[in-house]
Formats: C-alpha cells, sequence, structure tokens
C-alpha cells in the first residue's frame, strides 16, 4: 500500500527535485569565471617548458643531453660546442611541444635545474609551427617565469 | 479478396532488409571512438559489431623501444581515467622481475591513490551512464568532485591525469605536506555527495525502466566471456583481485566486496556505488595507517638519488647519469601481474631479455573483454537500450586500442 502511494505520488521524483533545488538555492557556486579567476596550481605542475639562468644571467644549461636521452617522446633535440671561453653550452635547443607529453622526465633528468616545466597552461596557439620552441624561445619562456620556477623550485625542494 | 498465397508474396517482397546503421565513432553516447556497425530490425537490434582501433597507438610496440622509466608515461595514456592504476600493474611487474619490492610507505601511498583512482572513475562512468539514459544533474555534480579528486592528482604528481608518479620501486615524490589532510577531509565529505547522488538515481523509476533488465549476464556467461571487476561482480561472482591474490598493502585493509545479484545494468550501477563506498574505507584506513620512511627503493642501480644528494656526490651523480640515460637492465625471465583496476582485471605480461628496455609488454585491457560481449549482450535488445549497455560497460577507448 505505502509503496502504491508513494509510486501514485511520484514520490523519487519529487525527492530527487527537492535536492536539486536545494542544491540551487543554498549551495555556493563553485564554477568560477575561468579566463579572469583560476583554480589553483601546485609547485609540482607540469605546464610550459622554461630554461633557467644564473642570477648572473648565464644561461644554466650545460649541454649534458640528459633530458635528450630520457625524453619517451624524442622531442628535444640539442647541438652545443664549446665557447670562446672553453664553457660548454647549447648552439641548439629546440622543444617540439607538438610531441611533447609532459611527462616531467626533463627536469627530473636536469642536474642543475636548467630546463624546467613551468606553471603556464595557457600557450595554445593558431599554427603548429608556433609550438615548435627553440632556445630563445624557452630562454625567454624563463625570464618571464623565472619569479614563480624558483619559488615553486624551493617549495618542492624537499621532497626532490 | 485475395487469397493467401498472393498475400504471402506481398509480404516476401515488402519486407525490408535488416537496417545497417552506424553508431558512433562520433556519438556521444559511444563513449570514445567506438563505431557499432548495428544491424536494426524495426528498433530491436539484430547483429551488433563493434569496430575498434580508431585510437590505437601501438603503445604495446612503442614499450619495446623505451626504457623501464620511459615506459611508465604509456600508461597513464590507456584507461586516461584512472591513470594510476594501470601505471600500479607495470611497477608491480618490473618489481617482481627485478626481485624488490617498494617501502612500505610507498606501498601506502599507491594503495590511497589506487583507490582515489577507482572512485573518480566509478564517478565518471555512473554520472555519464546516467547521462546516456536521460539524467543530465549527476553529470554536473559529479564533475565537481572529480574535479576536486584530480586536484590531489595534481599536487601528487604536478599532472591532473598523466600522472606519471608510480614508479618501478616506489612512487616518484613523497606526499606534499598538508595533502594527506585534505585527502582526509575530502574523504569525510564524499559519502554525503554520494547520499545525493543516490538518491537522484537509485530509486528513479525512469533509470530504473532503462536499467533493470537490460542487458542480463548470469555468472556463468560472465566467466565464460571473461568478464572482471564490477562486471563479474554484478553477476554474483565474489571475485576480487585485491582479496584474491592482495598485492602491497591490500592484506592490511579491511573491506568487504560488493556483489550484484541481477547480472543487469542496473546491477552493475549499484555495485559500483558501493564500491566507491568500500574504497573511502580503504583510503581512510590507508591515510590512518601510514607510516612514515622512505617512498622509493634504497638501491641506486633502481631508483635516482636525491638531489641534494646527486649535487654533492660523484657516485650519486653517476647513479643520475645511469639511470637518466641508459636506464637499468632487468634480470631475463617473465611476469604476468595483474591488478584490480577500476573496470576490472588489468594485467602486463612482461618479458625481460636482461637489457634496459622490455623484450615484450602485452596489455591486458579488461574493457576490451567486455566490448567483445556487447553483441551477446545487446542482442535482441532495443536500440536505446543498446546505449544503457554499453554505459554500464565502463568502457574507455585508451585502453582497448591501446
Amino acid at each position: 500500500m505505502r509503496r502504491f502511494i508513494n509510486s501514485l505520488l511520484l514520490a523519487e521524483i519529487v525527492k530527487g527535485f527537492l535536492l536539486t533545488l536545494k542544491y540551487m538555492l543554498f549551495v555556493p557556486r563553485v564554477t568560477i569565471n575561468y579566463p579572469h579567476e583560476k583554480g589553483p596550481i601546485s609547485p609540482r605542475f607540469r605546464g610550459e617548458h622554461a630554461l633557467r639562468r644564473y642570477p648572473n644571467g648565464e644561461e644554466r644549461c650545460i649541454a649534458c643531453k640528459l633530458c635528450e636521452a630520457i625524453c619517451p617522446a624524442l622531442a628535444i633535440t640539442i647541438e652545443a660546442e664549446p665557447r670562446e671561453d672553453g664553457s660548454r653550452r647549447t648552439t641548439r635547443y629546440d622543444i617540439d611541444m607538438t610531441k611533447c607529453i609532459y611527462c616531467g622526465l626533463c627536469q627530473e633528468a636536469c642536474p642543475v635545474d636548467a630546463i624546467v616545466e613551468g606553471p603556464n597552461f595557457e600557450f595554445a596557439t593558431e599554427t603548429r609551427e608556433e609550438l615548435y620552441y627553440n632556445k630563445d624561445r624557452l630562454l625567454a619562456n624563463g625570464d618571464r617565469w623565472e619569479a614563480q620556477l624558483a619559488a615553486n623550485l624551493v617549495a618542492d625542494a624537499p621532497y626532490r | 479478396m485475395t487469397n493467401t498465397a498472393e498475400n504471402l508474396d506481398l509480404a516476401e517482397e515488402t519486407r525490408i532488409k535488416p537496417y545497417t546503421m552506424n553508431f558512433g565513432p562520433q556519438h556521444p553516447a559511444a563513449h570514445g571512438v567506438l563505431r557499432l556497425v548495428l544491424e536494426l530490425e524495426g528498433e530491436i537490434v539484430e547483429r551488433a559489431d563493434p569496430h575498434i582501433g580508431l585510437l590505437h597507438r601501438g603503445t604495446e610496440k612503442l614499450i619495446e623501444h623505451k626504457t623501464y622509466l620511459q615506459a611508465v608515461p604509456y600508461f597513464d595514456r590507456l584507461d586516461y581515467v584512472a591513470p594510476m592504476n594501470q601505471e600500479h600493474a607495470f611497477a608491480l611487474a618490473v618489481e617482481k622481475l627485478l626481485g624488490i619490492t617498494a617501502p612500505p610507505r610507498a606501498q601506502y601511498i599507491r594503495v590511497l591513490f589506487c583507490e582515489l583512482g577507482r572512485i573518480l572513475n566509478h564517478i565518471l562512468n555512473i554520472t555519464t551512464y546516467a547521462l546516456d539514459v536521460g539524467a543530465l544533474t549527476p553529470a554536473l555534480w559529479g564533475f565537481e568532485e572529480r574535479e576536486k579528486g584530480m586536484e590531489f592528482y595534481e599536487r601528487v604528481s604536478g599532472a591532473r591525469l598523466h600522472a606519471n608518479y608510480f614508479r618501478p620501486g616506489g612512487v616518484h615524490q613523497d606526499l606534499p605536506a598538508g595533502l594527506a589532510d585534505d585527502m582526509a577531509a575530502w574523504c569525510d565529505a564524499l559519502p554525503k555527495f554520494l547520499d545525493d547522488l543516490e538518491s537522484l538515481l537509485t530509486n528513479n523509476r525512469i533509470f530504473k525502466q532503462r536499467t533493470v533488465d537490460i542487458g542480463v549476464v548470469n555468472a556463468e556467461q560472465a566467466l565464460d566471456w571473461g568478464f572482471s571487476g564490477p562486471m563479474l561482480r554484478a553477476s554474483g561472482v565474489a571475485w576480487d583481485l585485491r582479496k584474491s591474490q592482495p598485492y602491497e598493502s591490500y592484506a592490511d585493509m579491511t573491506f568487504d566486496i560488493p556483489v550484484g545479484k541481477t547480472g543487469d545494468c542496473y546491477a552493475r550501477y549499484l555495485v559500483r556505488m558501493a564500491e566507491m563506498r568500500e574504497s573511502l574505507k580503504i583510503m581512510k584506513q590507508a591515510l590512518e595507517k601510514m607510516p612514515q620512511g622512505p617512498v622509493k627503493v634504497d638501491d641506486r642501480k633502481v631508483a635516482p638519488p636525491t638531489r641534494a644528494e646527486m649535487k654533492s656526490s660523484m657516485e650519486a651523480m653517476i647513479h643520475h647519469f645511469k639511470l637518466y640515460t641508459e636506464g637499468y637492465h632487468v634480470p631475463a625471465g617473465e611476469t604476468y601481474t595483474a591488478v584490480e583496476a577500476p573496470k576490472g582485471e588489468f594485467a602486463v605480461y612482461l618479458v625481460a631479455d636482461g637489457t634496459n628496455k622490455p623484450y615484450k609488454c602485452k596489455i591486458r585491457a579488461p574493457g576490451f573483454a567486455h566490448l567483445q560481449a556487447f553483441e551477446f549482450m545487446a542482442k535482441g535488445h532495443q536500440l536505446a537500450d543498446a546505449v544503457a549497455i554499453i554505459g554500464s560497460l565502463d568502457i574507455v577507448f585508451g585502453e582497448i586500442d591501446r
């Protein structure tokens, strides 16, 4: 009998509607206004790559090619030769961002914290060509994001 | 009045051939890139022929050309709804061949995140399944909870989906400070959400009309078709690898295996719903019992040294360089290592030949076995029921096409 009344009065449907109404009226909204508000990101976030510099402006990368070796997608290409002062530096450092799978192995492998994956995830482009990053582009990224990159490395240092 | 023979002829002439229809690969209810060739007699499915391979990337072959460390990210991309569960199978397989076990803390972290992955997977499956049969709200609510869970993924590994976090020999990094507390708080809050979700679906007459007695599989058929996971348990077989051959720290956890009775789409929904509550229990226990200690094996031939050590010790530096270029050599041997992934028995059959790369890596995806049973489940049902069956199969094409 009770079951009959329940089914006649659409009990479970009414209950469902009341619940959704409760969510609509009393539960605070969780959506964020994306381009103006952004979700939280941890110091470990693996986004767009950047090549960092030492505080004196010298490039960190010493062309050991560990990142090139570990990259599962073969996205990194490095060429290197000694400079006039005898220091070893890259002459070419390309990352094909269309191949990259953002696994983070390059920043793990880098012994001098030169190549890092930064907090930037908004680097969509209109053409593929723009995603073939060269050394200038990567160093520019490093200069642009350095404050946050350094802060992230410090925050994550106890765990690395 | 015409005679009967003439009538028969007419019927013969006007009979329409079964209507052949493509379902997918662009259909939103096809859950990815499933292409189903359906032969319909009116609205009744006569034959259903799943065509797969549209997401084939050659993962197994690619892994043969990668070192063991480089192969880990490929496992994230199989079942991309619960990535860490896949990595788990590979990490366990390599550890078995190497003859090492991860330290206790790493084992607890792995179990914690595997169960989180199970909850995320079931939230996605149940809500999109409800969406397929006509309920929009669960999907909107479910994605909020899923987002919170993926934030935990992001905080621990740096990526919301493709974590690359479980490594042979442990996990990549320890939990960051505060994460365990936040996860415990989330575990306490989630049952409320599950109750709300259930009150929208479990007794809802529309949902029941679409799922009860649809795609019934009995226990014997489920075993014959190679079902595993919630699909098998919904048919009444209490089989769970976490109980039958407890790996990692599952032996220390108390939890139950929910088993369905009817083997239809509704039972599969109920089993997944109950499994989420069990997973929450396991997560809470893992957080409580988690010991302190290292998260990687203390073997520099397998796990890289810490950065501080690498920068101060020459030997650690050499190990670092060796591990990130050549990788480690795994002794010759073969292993079939299975884990209870959210979708069923996910396994890696790994053959090592003593070099730094696997000789062969066969991946056993549960969704593949479930999809092959689709024709037998859908035959004789209405076209709309085929959608409900696909939803209850919980297929993800990353793992089926590999």
